[in-house]
């Protein structure tokens, strides 16, 4: 029957396009139908959701303590090294760890993907903040900035396209991890790409698609922010 | 990190990116699907006679692995036919992939396994692709997932059962080789406590209470027939909620007090091994078809490699009762030993090899 003949590389982008759009017959749910544009819109809003709570929990924890090792100077390898670290950890691995501790669900989850985000921010903002023009900080300083002013108008300015890089790096990270979220009690877009057997290669494909352009959202969108945010003079120097 | 500038080259990169991370993700997705499949083991019902089934060997009634088969003799003709024997991706899959395997090569054959294919519809594809010998599948499975079969029409006795599914095979150029002793099914399980105080026996019972629970199933369960829609639709009902969890955790969140009610196989080794806690509602509708596994091969591979082929595996598999099959189960998922040497105990125990 159709499982037999279907093949993903045969069943291609437009019958992906079509599942997005139209729901379609599964042959594992006794007649009713799967897909449509209903259901994708459900999961890629949570998908969104759990992204964006990971991402700003992420940017709350490392970016002010990378800033602040950044303006100091010290603790680089506290920085760099707990970067590396959690950047070791599988994420499957650790969702099944916290699963086993505190359990599953919309939290858990958030915590195991923002412990996905830190490392980029962190390692970013710390050495952006460090390879700040050493001469351009103690002229600030020569002319009488204060130690926070120094940070919020001389360093964290220039660092701009190195900390937002951490950003836009952590962001893909959790949007394309937060496929995995329906092992852990949460439906997002990766329902469609882990049950082949309900959904089909076009389920599978049309999940993946969605998830890119999420993610091409998300990149455009910190991109521009990243556009705001650099002073005029940077951007002068980039060109 | 200068993205600002040369706005059409970076749209190109960023799209070239996002293909490739959708690839990639598309990719992962294809490898933890294996992990979900490990539920079709429940599709796959239990209960009738299967025991006739096996027929020829009196002697095989096994309790721990353990009676009389007939010791498998090396046929030096086989030496020249090589096999591979392939499984789905979890425990159970695989310790029957290894018993096949072996007993083959206990007959003379030049047998290799490769095990963990993923879902039934990587296994089925790999098989018709030639990269594989056979596989063993739930008759069940076969039925609903590759023939389109309601669950309801799935019948109930293995023999049937098997009939059916080894008639659509043979359409496709493949073959089914009689039914194991043990089948296995989905079911609905929960704390004893859960149970006593609720006061539920079957999944009827919980008509009225279920509004009141949640349930965690793997993440296809949500809209399989044989899971949650299937309780949904003949049972009449309705959850507090439905959540998704890795089948590894089906335990897991029932003991960490997150699920009241959590979808198992019934041939889990733990139901057997924790029985004053855990317990199953009995399916008194049957919605969850019940699946005798059968081995699936191309007719070409079972034509070329003669009569001891398909003689051996359903000589070998005649042991695997309910109670045997959860017992191999055990030794893998409870007490980590691998697949291969809990087939390898098997084999022995029950007397197939020396």
């Amino acid at each position: 029957m159709s499982a037999l003949a279907l093949h993903p590389l045969t069943a291609g982008f437009g019958g992906a396009v079509e599942f997005i759009f139209h729901k379609q017959v599964s042959n594992v749910t006794g007649g009713h139908k799967v897909g449509g544009f209903e259901q994708v819109l459900e999961l890629a809003l949570r998908q969104i959701e759990v992204s964006v709570v990971a991402l700003a929990i992420a940017i709350v924890v490392a970016l002010p303590i990378g800033l602040y090792f950044g303006h100091k100077g010290t603790g680089e390898a506290l920085a760099i090294g707990l970067g590396n670290a959690t950047r070791a950890v599988p994420e499957l691995a650790a969702i099944a760890l916290v699963a086993a501790v505190v359990g599953v669900g919309f939290w858990p989850l958030v915590a195991v993907l923002s412990l996905l985000g830190i490392p980029p921010i962190l390692t970013n903002a710390f050495t952006g903040i460090r390879q700040v023009d050493r001469p351009t900080v103690d002229a600030a300083r020569g002319i009488g900035m204060t130690e926070p002013e120094l940070l919020r108008k001389v360093e964290m300015p220039m660092a701009v396209p190195s900390i937002m890089g951490g950003i836009r790096t952590a962001s893909i990270n959790i949007i394309a991890t937060a496929t995995i979220a329906p092992l852990a009690g949460v439906l997002t877009l990766g329902n469609f790409i882990i049950n082949e057997n309900v959904y089909g290669a076009n389920g599978v494909l049309a999940g993946a698609i969605v998830v890119a352009v999420i993610a091409l959202i998300f990149e455009f969108a910190l991109a521009g922010m990243q556009r705001q945010l650099t002073s005029r003079g940077l951007r002068l120097q980039a060109q | 990190m200068r993205f600002n500038q040369k706005k059409p080259l970076m749209a190109l990169v960023m799209l070239i990116a996002a293909l490739a991370l959708a690839v990639g993700i598309s990719a992962c997705g294809g490898g933890s699907s294996s992990s979900s499949s490990e539920s079709t083991e429940a599709e796959a019902p239990a209960t009738e006679e299967t025991t006739e089934e096996t027929g020829e060997e009196p002697a095989e009634e096994s309790e721990e692995g353990g009676s009389g088969g007939e010791a498998i003799t090396a046929n030096p003709a086989n030496e020249k036919v090589s096999l591979t024997i392939g499984s789905k991706n979890f425990p159970e899959q695989e310790i029957l992939g290894e018993i096949y395997t072996q007993a083959l090569q206990a007959a003379g054959y030049n047998a290799k396994s490769d095990l963990s294919l993923g879902s039934e519809t990587v296994a089925l594809k790999t098989l018709k692709a030639g990269k594989i010998s056979g596989y063993p599948e739930y008759a069940s499975t076969a039925l609903t997932a590759f023939f389109g079969l309601e669950p309801e029409e799935v019948p109930s006795g293995a023999t049937q059962a098997w009939e059916k599914a080894n008639a659509e095979f043979e359409k496709e150029g493949l073959t089914a080789f009689k039914p194991t002793p043990f089948e296995s099914a989905n079911a609905v399980g929960l704390l004893k406590s859960t149970a006593e105080k609720y006061n539920l026996k079957t999944i009827s019972d919980l008509k009225g209470v279920s509004e009141k629970l949640s349930l965690y199933g793997s993440p296809e369960c949500e809209e399989r027939i044989d899971c949650l829609a299937g309780l949904e639709k003949y049972y009449g009902l309705k959850f507090k909620e439905f959540k998704p969890v890795d089948i590894e955790l089906r335990y897991t969140v029932l003991e960490k007090g997150q699920a009241d009610l959590s979808i198992l196989f019934t041939t889990d080794p733990k139901l057997a091994a924790e029985s004053d806690k855990f317990v199953i509602l009995e399916d008194d509708k049957d919605v969850f078809p019940a699946g005798n596994v059968i081995f699936v091969t191309s007719q070409k591979v079972a034509e070329e490699a003669g009569p001891d082929y398909q003689k051996t595996i359903e000589d070998v598999q005649s042991g695997l009762t309910l109670k045997v099959m959860q017992e191999l189960d055990a030794r893998v998922e409870l007490e980590r030993q691998t697949p291969k040497e809990a087939a390898a105990a098997y084999l022995e125990a029950a007397g197939y090899v020396e």
